[in-house]
């Protein structure tokens, strides 16, 4: 060690931390001037506030702690729909840039650079403000296909009530279970005697099967509850039973996914572009189908190409479901960094816990993905 | 004449596969545009189901009479191997034909026919179109946002400084050239910060105080995207460097840094920025509220700046560090003249998508009660006066946006071209 190289270090691990020693003093003297002291003890206080749209019980009788799950929830939830539906979007459209059709070509780059280059915010201002305002109100909705009804007040759609929902669960995660057992043996079979076995047909049969046994001898059973329109008075009408989607919800969803699926479709266009001619050359040279092709050689080559981009776009897509906080959808910094923080007043712990939350998400999934680029990068000898 | 086989057509009866294929083709183009543009539904004798799929199968049937490989007419060909390869392909294309020929006139009546310009009140708009008469009265708050109106030639002539300073480095000339750099990273952020502050502010020379509360609309999108992107870019550069530094303290905090700005969204960070920032400062310290918006976007940037020049001075083959070390170089000269400038020019495409990112991030700041255009608008819609054209607002800023980005994006895929070197 010589002094070349502490000398920097020093000096650099001095000014952070004269710099946070700067702000903690600083935030002492504020927080005693206006008389709060530092703690986290307000979060088992009653929150008294309600929120319009939650996935557990809650009313203002509840804690903060429970307003922070509640938001932390409705995030995860726009999040877990737009990654589904920005994947599946995003995967036609980058297939699409590749088609040798030069009309698909070019309606799927116009897909791509005209929702890439506009905001989000202000496509979810246009979703929420000016596309959803423009649905028929409740009385004047037409339904679609006799019990969904899509309406400025939200979508409304038939809920599933089940019946020993549990043994259909059961019955679901044996046919996995199986599946996987059948695979295996399947994979030993081929590499010892050569012999295929149609895994497919057997896995997609015991997935429907069983499932579907429980309903005749378990005791499952399934019914709908369709939404019925009600009238309150002489222009107000509700819809009673079934499920309401908020326009809120729709709204971000429906932004954050097709915003994404662009970022998508690029990662899956480069992913499948990477592979190099020769090996699909080679791959069919040897005798195997197209399908097997896909399956076998290409696949698992563009997908080690596309998987770490893809995922960064989810990472982007739940950071982005903050700006729910625009549209009044309670997301964690619409619950929690606004309702909560003003009525406690408490800056500095609400927004370092959405901050931490988020930072955790984050670095949870990078970590995952680092190992994961790890497992499938190609090892070189 | 060779018998006519309609399920295979062939190069025999080649004519005639493609005179009735073309008229089927062009009876189901006709039929959708037609019925699109003037109302007409020549197939009104069909049942309704049928008249409305009858194109598509007229067309395929068409499509798939004029398939033939090797027809030797140079333009069929093209045509074929482009949009008709197959029976899917030939579905695709025509969905795709019809969809656009079904979406030109509402389009159309919507932007131009029906919508209305003339007149400055609400009432004017009586078409069914969009009511650009609502822009034209609100274009100067989009642009200016509060900024009073005599004064807002104070912005323009700032902009058009700017602007005009920013093309120095055009001027070729020998001896100033190695100055450029210096002129690009120090000097010309020193004359934009001098001319926003005195000329936009203003407070001195005689020129009256404008607070930043009034300023808005488009130019507060241009100051936040111009400043954020001159400051996040060098400690992006810093950051990237410490975090490939071999010294264990710097590169801990450097990529405690960037992991820490990486991880939140950037609304949290404005919030920080509005609510908790202040209470880490001394009580009678004031920061004006853009002061602390754009410190915060710039060190939100910053790392992922860093993170993109971190990927290009990764990419560099060591060979280059060994050799600039064997020329004795220190690690601040050989960073300046032999990393840096290769590391750059591989990172172009990378730099150029964080910018964008930046300047399409910029409506946030509405969260700390800054209103750029995309605020504005918000304000502007729920004027009682002006109720009820949301739609227009968006599409209006929407569309300005789309053109700065797409512009911004073509701009990198050029530089990117020039600055490509045979490695």
């Amino acid at each position: 060690m010589n002094i070349k190289k502490i000398i920097p270090q020093l000096v650099t691990a001095l000014v952070v931390i004269l710099i946070f020693g700067f702000f903690t003093y600083n935030a002492q003297i504020n927080m005693d001037n206006r008389g709060i002291t530092f703690g986290y003890g307000f979060l088992s206080q009653e929150s008294s506030f309600d929120v319009q749209f939650s996935l557990i019980e809650y009313d203002g009788s509840h804690s903060y702690a429970r307003a922070y799950l509640v938001g932390l929830l409705n995030t995860l939830l726009v999040a877990f729909i737009g990654i589904i539906i920005s994947t599946i979007l995003g995967v036609i459209i980058g297939i699409a840039r590749l088609s040798p059709n030069y009309l698909i070509e070019r309606s799927a780059a116009f897909y791509v650079e005209f929702f890439r280059n506009i905001p989000l915010l202000l496509q979810i201002f246009f979703w929420y403000f000016a596309a959803l305002r423009a649905l028929p109100l409740p009385q004047d909705a037409d339904a679609i296909f006799g019990v969904s009804f899509l309406t400025i007040k939200g979508l409304f759609v038939p809920r599933f009530v089940w019946e020993n929902l549990d043994i259909f669960f059961y019955s679901i995660m044996a046919a996995i279970i199986s599946i996987i057992v059948i695979r295996n043996y399947a994979r030993k079979l081929q590499e010892n005697e050569g012999k295929q076995l149609p895994v497919f047909l057997i896995s997609s049969g015991l997935l429907i099967v069983l499932p579907l046994l429980t309903f005749i001898i378990g005791g499952v059973s399934l019914n709908f509850e369709i939404p019925v329109i009600k009238q309150l008075s002489t222009t107000s009408f509700v819809y009673e039973g079934g499920l309401g989607i908020p326009p809120e919800l729709i709204a971000l969803t429906l932004a954050l996914a097709l915003y994404t699926a662009t970022f998508i479709a690029e990662c899956v266009r480069a992913g499948i572009q990477g592979i190099s001619k020769g090996q699909k050359e080679a791959a069919a040279s040897i005798g195997l189908t197209p399908n097997q092709v896909l399956k076998l050689v290409i696949m698992p080559q563009a997908l080690r190409i596309i998987i770490p981009p893809t995922t960064n776009q989810y990472l982007n897509l739940t950071k982005n479901s903050s700006l729910a906080a625009a549209i009044a959808y309670p997301d964690l910094v619409l619950v929690f960094a606004g309702t909560a923080l003003m009525q406690t007043g408490r800056a500095i712990e609400i927004v370092s816990i959405t901050m931490f939350t988020y930072l955790s998400i984050s670095l949870s999934i990078s970590l995952l993905m680092n190992w994961y680029n790890k497992k499938i990068a190609i090892k070189e000898k | 004449m060779n018998k006519l086989n309609l399920l295979k057509p062939n190069k025999e009866n080649l004519n005639t596969y493609l005179y009735i294929g073309s008229f089927l083709f062009f009876i189901a183009v006709l039929d959708v545009f037609l019925g699109s543009f003037f109302q007409i539904n020549i197939t009104s004798f069909l049942p309704n189901f049928v008249g409305f799929i009858l194109p598509l199968i007229l067309g395929v049937v068409g499509l798939h009479l004029i398939r033939i490989e090797f027809s030797g007419i140079p333009k069929l060909d093209l045509l074929n191997k482009n949009i008709n390869t197959n029976t899917f392909n030939a579905i695709l294309t025509l969905l795709i034909i019809f969809v656009i020929i079904k979406s030109i006139p509402p389009i159309m009546s919507w932007f131009i026919i029906d919508a209305n310009i003339a007149g400055d009140t609400k009432e004017a708009c009586t078409g069914t179109g969009a009511c650009w008469t609502y822009i034209k009265i609100w274009l100067r708050r989009f642009v200016y946002g509060m900024y009073p109106n005599e004064l807002q030639w104070r912005i323009n002539i700032s902009f058009f400084l700017l602007i005009a300073l920013a093309f120095v480095g055009l001027i070729p000339s020998e001896k100033l050239k190695k100055f450029l750099t210096l002129y690009y990273v120090i000097i010309y952020p020193i004359i934009a910060f001098i001319l926003i502050y005195y000329l936009i502010s203003g407070g001195a020379f005689g020129l009256e105080w404008v607070e930043t509360g009034a300023w808005g609309g488009l130019s507060l999108t241009f100051i936040v995207s111009f400043f954020c992107l001159i400051f996040c870019f060098p400690v992006g550069m810093f950051l990237a460097l410490g975090r490939r530094s071999t010294l264990p303290t710097i590169r801990y905090i450097s990529v405690g840094f960037i992991e820490f700005w990486r991880g939140v969204p950037l609304i949290t960070v404005l919030f920080m920025s509005s609510v908790m920032f202040p209470m880490f400062l001394p009580e009678d310290f004031f920061m004006d509220k853009l002061v602390r918006v754009i410190i915060a976007i710039s060190l939100f940037e910053a790392a992922y700046v860093a993170e993109v020049i971190r990927g290009g001075l990764q990419a560099l083959p060591r060979g280059q560090y060994d050799a600039a070390k064997s020329l004795g170089m220190g690690y601040w000269k050989m960073h300046i003249f032999v990393i840096l400038p290769q590391a750059l020019k591989l990172v172009i495409p990378g730099i150029a998508n964080t910018f964008l990112a930046l300047v399409k991030d910029t409506p946030l700041i509405f969260v700390v009660g800054l209103l750029e255009i995309v605020g504005m608008l918000n304000l502007a819609k729920t004027n009682p006066k002006w109720l009820g054209f949301a739609m227009e607002g968006y599409v209006f800023a929407a569309i300005i946006f789309w053109i700065i980005c797409y512009a911004m994006s073509k701009y990198s895929y050029n530089l990117e071209l020039k600055y490509k070197t045979e490695r």
